[in-house]
């Protein structure tokens, strides 16, 4: 008798019946339709030629198949490479004030007792479920210059800084700190829920074993909790940062139009001046770059499970 | 810990008002009888009425309901096989590009997915003459794909995290694979099921970009309208508007919240019961 | 203490479980190597044995989960190459119960009836039956969760029982069970057993439990079968040093024969410090080196010489008081540690030995076990 594959046991059973082959295939071949794909168009349109054409591209030219031209513009011109470093740094401050704003919290929400801890998790979910256009909107009028939190804050300001430094409104809107500002607003709970998730799987019986040996709290914290809470970090900080370094809606209603993102630079590429080929060409340029954080984020996410898988 | 930590308590005081304090400025602005919707100009319900009359936010409501509910149940089908798949199925030809194509979606930028997306119908029409009209049919079609995978990652753990066991204890007691997936399998994995509906409801509710690249004219979804008016800046009736859908979305998550603490609640009072009888 | 009547040898010439030549392999890890074995009709036969050795994996082979690489398995007759688990006539009970958490009690019970050709009221009325052999008829419309660990295990025996399968396989049936628990359980075992008739085979790394609850027993050790027999003849039989030191506890030499009269051998161990007089074992010749191993119970422990051959003194290293009884380990010339078990036959606290005391150990040649290398 043949010997059964390495396979899991409902799964082969399956295979007697095809049941399995529908299963595996029909979200397979849906993705690969609808997703895989238009990846590959944009992969092959960042080698192809802008024509006035409808569609506006053509794989002629000099060198149909491998036309580099977009690449070379990418270094070319000055304003991608300010487009990619202003996203990178904006990103990186987002995911750096998300951490060190959300791992207290969701440290927090570990310490509290159960009875709060479901209530207090609760309202940290529930803006993730409201409207993130909405969310964007409401800072959008926090910030304006005529904003109650705007002359409050000028207020303040004016009142601490000797007169020559006083201001009649504080420039938030339309500047690089309001993307940062309002990406962490938006981002916070994508980094609090896998930190809490992490956090809260950790064994309280090391703290204790620890502290019985003679380390003061923030001691233990240092030494026990946050070199165990490192894959909860990376997931929930590259959870924030990609995202939020192609980020569109927020650049485009708070930021500074003449500090563009990548994710503004691809949309006009594409809609504004109709360069498929470009914006394409930009588009792998992004993805180049955040593939190894994207690997990165697999990996350690990964590696959280296979902490509890070992766990159990 | 027994002792109360007071820097953590005040860090996620802080943190809470940070999350709160523009919902609730918004929210009480929305009453603001002034049109400058940031300055008080004395109290008033009028810009609400105003939306109940505005015929434009609502067939955009009705729009997005109804792409919603067909993408997520679409998407909830799809990335709850998906899900099966990944935790139940070990190897497989193919897995390894299966499993990349799951992943990508959750961090790839809208941005990329929304112009890809595009070019592919745009080409599709060209060379297959379908889609002839954007609209309604991709932004479905779209929504579906970007939502499953949510989906998908909601059942899988739910999966692997569940005693493999019972699928096959039930197997060993006669179930054919069909009938194990019917009996066993689907019905202890619905509350994930159901999460994943809610969730891929709620993305395609609130998506905007991917939306704005495969929308055809005609098609406004509640979003692209919003979208299109807070470019222009703040406006009373978008404060209106954004309470409304706030104040909504709260109270579907107390509920939820709500039942999910009731049914834990029992639960505990089962396991209790449980220890008690003892035997 | 031996609690099952053995079933009879006639038996074994007519063998209900055939397993022949089975051979499991995961790519280049061997889990089961060549395993044959027979199991009668209404025997409780267990596979006993460390993590690693091959049973639970045989034991899926029987059920149906696993595919052997090699070899044939034979239930009641019936090849059972390329049957799936839900066409078997062999259901089993897994180690975590793996009841159906969303079904209550009588559901989970009554689960594998629907294949069953019955009437509705057949059934129920078959669920009712089984409920009240493992005594849960009460708890019959409670759910998994409300129900103690004990009594989960009791739903899962009453659900595998349902369909009144020809084998029944129960994987660690003790092993989540508290020791109270486990003795109570192991009895009902048996006694469902008897009432059912019911084939049982079952895997264990506990030899108490598989000496308790077994007609026969079958030791393994990655991947093979090292020794079957009735726990009486394993115990005082093993075939190897390998199973001599797998069941109890043993003190084992190493000695060369130095010479056959009879029934008895006289064998050169160095470390009791003398010649060894020895029952004859198979495989046992002149000048040939063989494992010499006493059971501790087997040698007697006495503070004045006693007759007889096998005599050698020590000095008490370490005892252990169990009240009943006492275990001694004690200190020959030649340094060899052996264990000693006494019954502690007086009262009063008068122990028939104390730390560094010096003793005399003593055994008969009937209770040295043998064993070529």
């Amino acid at each position: 008798m043949a010997g059964g594959q390495e396979n899991g046991r409902l799964a082969r059973w399956f295979h007697r019946r095809g049941w399995s082959d529908i299963i595996i295939a029909a979200p397979y071949v849906w993705l690969i339709l609808f997703f895989l794909i238009p990846f590959l168009i944009v992969l092959a349109m960042s080698f192809a030629t802008r024509t006035p054409t409808a569609p506006p591209f053509s794989f002629g030219g000099e060198n149909p198949i491998m036309n580099l031209r977009g690449y070379q513009r990418l270094f070319e011109d000055d304003i991608y490479f300010r487009a990619f470093l202003t996203s990178v740094s904006n990103a990186g401050f987002s995911t750096l004030l998300c951490l060190l704003i959300g791992y207290p919290m969701a440290l927090c929400l570990t310490r509290v007792s159960t009875s709060w801890r479901n209530i207090l998790l609760m309202l940290v979910i529930l803006p993730f479920w409201t409207s993130f256009l909405l969310r964007v909107y409401a800072w959008m009028g926090l910030m304006g210059t005529n904003s109650w939190f705007n002359k409050l804050l000028t207020g303040a300001w004016n009142g601490i800084v000797p007169d020559d430094m006083a201001l009649r409104s504080i420039q938030m809107m339309n500047t690089n700190f309001a993307v940062i500002l309002v990406t962490v607003y938006t981002y916070l709970p994508f980094m609090i829920l896998p930190l809490y998730a992490n956090l809260e799987k950790l064994d309280r019986t090391l703290d204790e074993a620890a502290m019985d040996l003679g380390s003061r709290p923030f001691r233990v914290f240092v030494d026990v909790t946050l070199p165990q809470s490192i894959p909860g970090i990376i997931a929930g900080g590259l959870l924030v940062f990609i995202p939020a370094a192609g980020e569109l809606v927020i650049p485009s209603l708070v930021g500074n139009s003449a500090q563009p993102m990548i994710g503004r630079v691809i949309s006009d590429e594409f809609a504004s001046a109709r360069d498929w080929p470009m914006a394409s060409s930009v588009a792998v340029a992004l993805l180049i770059l955040l593939v190894i954080p994207m690997m990165a984020y697999t990996y350690f996410s990964g590696k959280a499970e296979q902490r509890l898988e070992d766990r159990k | 810990m027994n002792r109360r930590p007071v820097f953590l308590i005040t860090v996620l005081c802080f943190g809470f008002a940070f999350f709160y304090i523009p919902i609730l400025s918004m929210i009480i602005y929305s009453f603001n009888a002034s049109k400058l919707a940031t300055v008080w100009g004395g109290f008033s319900t009028k810009w609400y009425g105003a939306l109940m009359g505005n015929q434009q936010v609502i067939s955009a409501l009705m729009l997005s309901l109804k792409i919603a509910v067909i993408s997520s149940t679409m998407a909830t089908i799809l990335g709850t096989m998906a899900g099966i798949t990944l935790a139940r199925f070990r190897r497989f030809r193919g897995r390894v590009l299966f499993s990349g194509l799951v992943t990508a979606p959750l961090v790839m930028p809208d941005v990329i997915i929304g112009i890809s997306s595009l070019m592919m119908f745009i080409l599709m029409a060209e060379w297959l003459g379908w889609p002839s009209q954007r609209g309604f049919t991709t932004i479905t079609l779209a929504h579906i794909t970007f939502s499953m995978v949510y989906v998908t990652v909601i059942v899988q753990s739910r999966l692997v995290a569940a005693d493999q066991a019972i699928e096959e204890a039930a197997m060993d007691l006669g179930s054919r694979p069909w009938q194990v997936l019917r009996d066993i399998t689907l019905p202890v994995i619905s509350p994930a099921i159901l999460s994943g509906w809610l969730l891929a409801f709620t993305i395609s509710l609130d998506e905007v970009v991917i939306t704005s690249f495969t929308t055809g004219p005609g098609n406004t979804t509640l979003p692209l309208l919003i979208w299109s008016k807070v470019k222009l800046g703040v406006s009373p009736e978008i404060n209106a508007l954004g309470s409304i859908i706030v104040v909504v979305v709260g109270i579907g998550v107390f509920t939820a919240g709500w039942i999910m603490h009731r049914a834990e609640r029992r639960r505990n009072l089962d396991a209790r019961l449980a220890y008690r009888t003892n035997g | 203490m031996q609690m099952r009547a053995p079933s009879s040898d006639a038996a074994l010439t007519d063998p209900f479980i055939r397993i022949e030549n089975v051979s499991k392999s995961f790519g280049t890890f061997q889990a089961v190597r060549n395993v044959s074995l027979t199991v009668t009709k209404g025997e409780i036969f267990s596979l006993l044995g460390g993590s690693g050795c091959g049973k639970t994996t045989l034991l899926r082979m029987l059920a149906g989960f696993e595919a052997p690489t090699e070899g044939r398995i034979f239930i009641d007759g019936q090849d059972m190459a390329g049957v799936p688990p839900y066409l078997r006539p062999v259901h089993m009970m897994f180690q975590s119960y793996a009841l159906f958490p969303h079904m209550t009690v009588e559901k989970n019970v009554g689960y594998g009836l629907k294949h069953e050709d019955m009437t509705p009221a057949q059934r129920i009325d078959r669920v009712a039956e089984m409920l009240d052999l493992v005594q849960l008829s009460q708890f019959a419309t409670r759910k998994p969760h409300q129900i103690s660990g004990g009594q989960r295990q009791r739903v899962a025996l009453a659900r595998a029982l349902a369909r009144a399968p020809k084998l029944l396989l129960l994987d660690e049936p003790l092993a989540a069970l508290d020791k109270k628990l486990r003795e109570a359980t192991q009895f009902e075992l048996m006694n469902i057993q008897e009432k059912t008739g019911v084939t049982f085979i079952v895997v264990t790394h506990d030899q108490d439990e598989a000496m308790t609850l077994s007609d026969r027993i079958a030791v393994m050790d990655k991947g093979e079968v090292r020794q079957v027999g009735r726990a009486a003849d394993i115990y005082e039989n093993p075939n190897s040093r390998f199973v001599a030191g797998f069941i109890g506890s043993i003190t084992t030499f190493d000695g060369t024969v130095s010479g056959i009269s009879g029934d008895t051998a006289q064998v050169h161990v160095p470390e009791w410090g003398d010649t060894v007089t020895a029952r004859m074992t198979e495989g046992i010749g002149p000048g040939k080196p063989v494992s010499l191993a006493l059971r501790p119970e087997k040698i007697i422990l006495s503070r004045d010489r006693p007759e007889g051959p096998n005599v050698q003194h020590g000095v008490v290293r370490d005892l252990g008081y169990f009240g009943k009884d006492s275990l001694y380990r004690v200190t020959l010339p030649s340094g060899k540690l052996v264990l000693v078990h006494a019954v502690n036959a007086r009262r009063r606290g008068e122990r028939l030995a104390d730390w560094d005391d010096a003793v005399w150990l003593s055994f008969e040649p009937e209770a040295a076990i043998l064993l070529a290398q």
